[in-house]
């Protein structure tokens, strides 16, 4: 066996180098099978993660807005209009969820912000409703905090009763939200449009009062004039 | 001669099932056993995940090993693994994506487990590729058999079920610290404190006999 095997050899025999040319050559050739491998597993799994993602996505809006019974996927362009989501998302659009009912009404609108957390960023989901202008639910998509402390988001009554009725109306001019949304110190909450922060986790409360707060100044203005377009599904 | 050579083929793959077990006998890849054995589907899809990577990684650097020359050997063995650790990246993301969060960044460290880069080096490279890939599949069920190990344990105790079923029902209070961290040393170390005693009562009957 010993006397084919290069690898052996050459231990043996210390000073002998191995060609430049052989290592480019089994480095290349390892790339080349490794490259295919990769490519494989990317095509063939790509239609089952892609599938996996969005009904994990929709799990996530059927949970902040809990009467819908059918979501369809829309953009907010940067102009100010509206469209129906597509294969390619367009330059500075805002992507939300429609929620309809039963009967194809639309009973709230759901989004997704993302802000830098204590360990990473959080991303959360939550959902507008229109008849209130007002933010009700939300809901974590994915966050790395620290479990026990940062992760409280989802099960402190408390905090969850912040988003019982957040209020989220657009000034006069439509242009951004009347009152920013923000995270207060705990037990400071004086208005609706402020977020009472867990104690001991403010870094992550502050970051869930960001997320939505970008996401909503970002996307109400764009939204809520063209409620009426998006009021049944089409 | 077949006989002889399934007897042997069977001695390299229980070598890391009882022999050489990668995680009580070696005490190697302890990152992965303590971190993601807090349930018993998380130990059995991770220890899955690695003897997979183990027995793939270890055929293919062992088809390669008569044309790997030795300066290049660990940048090879690196490129080999890591390619099959993406593959599984994305077979798990298909499978569940709610495993694929709680296994987290465990799945792209199987490219630095030391029990594939230790097999690759001290077996794949030196052997051809049936009794490599048979000598990985001992391994890897070797590690999967411990993460099962720590994981039925931590999730009985941590949460009251065992693959998600109840088993205590409601009046059952969970002892949370064996999910948490400090849960993972603590059954890490009932276990080896349990085979060392077994190993004891072993030579001490053995003695005897000898003498």
């Amino acid at each position: 066996m010993s006397a084919d095997h290069p690898t052996a050899n050459q231990a043996n025999q210390a000073p002998v180098a191995t060609p430049t040319l052989a290592m480019i050559r089994t480095l290349g050739l390892v790339s080349a099978i490794c490259g295919l491998i990769i490519v494989g597993a990317y095509q063939g799994t790509y239609d089952a993660v892609a599938a996996n993602k969005r009904i994990a996505m929709e799990r996530a809006v059927f949970k902040v807005v809990p009467a819908a019974k059918s979501i369809e996927e829309y953009y907010a362009l940067a102009g100010g209009s509206i469209a129906k989501a597509g294969a390619e998302t367009p330059a500075g659009a805002a992507k939300f969820f429609a929620a309809y009912d039963d009967v194809g009404k639309l009973v709230g609108v759901a989004a997704e912000g993302g802000a830098k957390g204590y360990a990473d960023t959080v991303r959360i989901m939550f959902g507008y409703e229109p008849a209130c202008q007002c933010i009700k639910g939300i809901g974590v998509v994915s966050m790395r905090e620290t479990p026990g402390i940062g992760d409280k988001i989802i099960t402190d009554k408390e905090f969850q009763a912040n988003f019982k009725e957040l209020d989220a109306r657009l000034n006069a001019e439509m242009a951004a939200l009347a009152n920013e949304i923000k995270t207060v110190k705990h037990g400071t909450k004086a208005s609706n449009w402020q977020i009472d922060a867990i104690s001991g986790a403010t870094i992550t409360s502050r970051a869930v009062g960001k997320a939505i707060n970008d996401t909503a100044q970002a996307l109400l203005p764009r939204l809520v004039p063209n409620l009426d377009k998006i009021g049944s599904k089409s | 001669m077949t006989t002889v050579a399934t007897a042997k083929n069977w001695d390299e793959f229980m070598e890391g099932i009882w022999k050489q077990n990668p995680v009580f006998v070696m005490i190697l890849g302890m990152c992965p056993t303590l971190a993601v054995t807090v349930s018993a589907v998380n130990a059995l899809s991770m220890g899955v995940a690695t003897a997979f990577v183990l027995v793939a990684s270890c055929g293919l650097v062992s088809m390669m090993r008569n044309i790997t020359p030795k300066e290049v050997r660990i940048a090879v063995y690196i490129v080999i693994i890591a390619t099959f650790v993406t593959a599984v990246d994305y077979a798990i993301q298909a499978i569940s994506l709610a495993l694929y969060d709680a296994l987290g960044a465990f799945i792209q460290l199987i490219v630095v487990n030391c029990i594939i880069l230790g097999r690759a080096e001290a077996h794949a490279a030196k052997n051809p590729p049936l009794p490599a890939m048979i000598n990985a599949a001992g391994m890897g069920v070797g590690f999967t058999i411990g993460l099962l190990a720590l994981g039925v344990v931590r999730e009985i105790l941590g949460a009251g079920t065992l693959f998600g079923v109840s088993l205590f029902g409601a009046h059952f209070q969970p002892w949370v610290i064996m999910v948490l961290p400090p849960g993972g040393f603590f059954v890490l170390g009932s276990w080896l404190l349990l085979f060392s005693w077994h190993a004891r009562r072993k030579q001490a009957r053995e003695v005897p006999q000898n003498a």
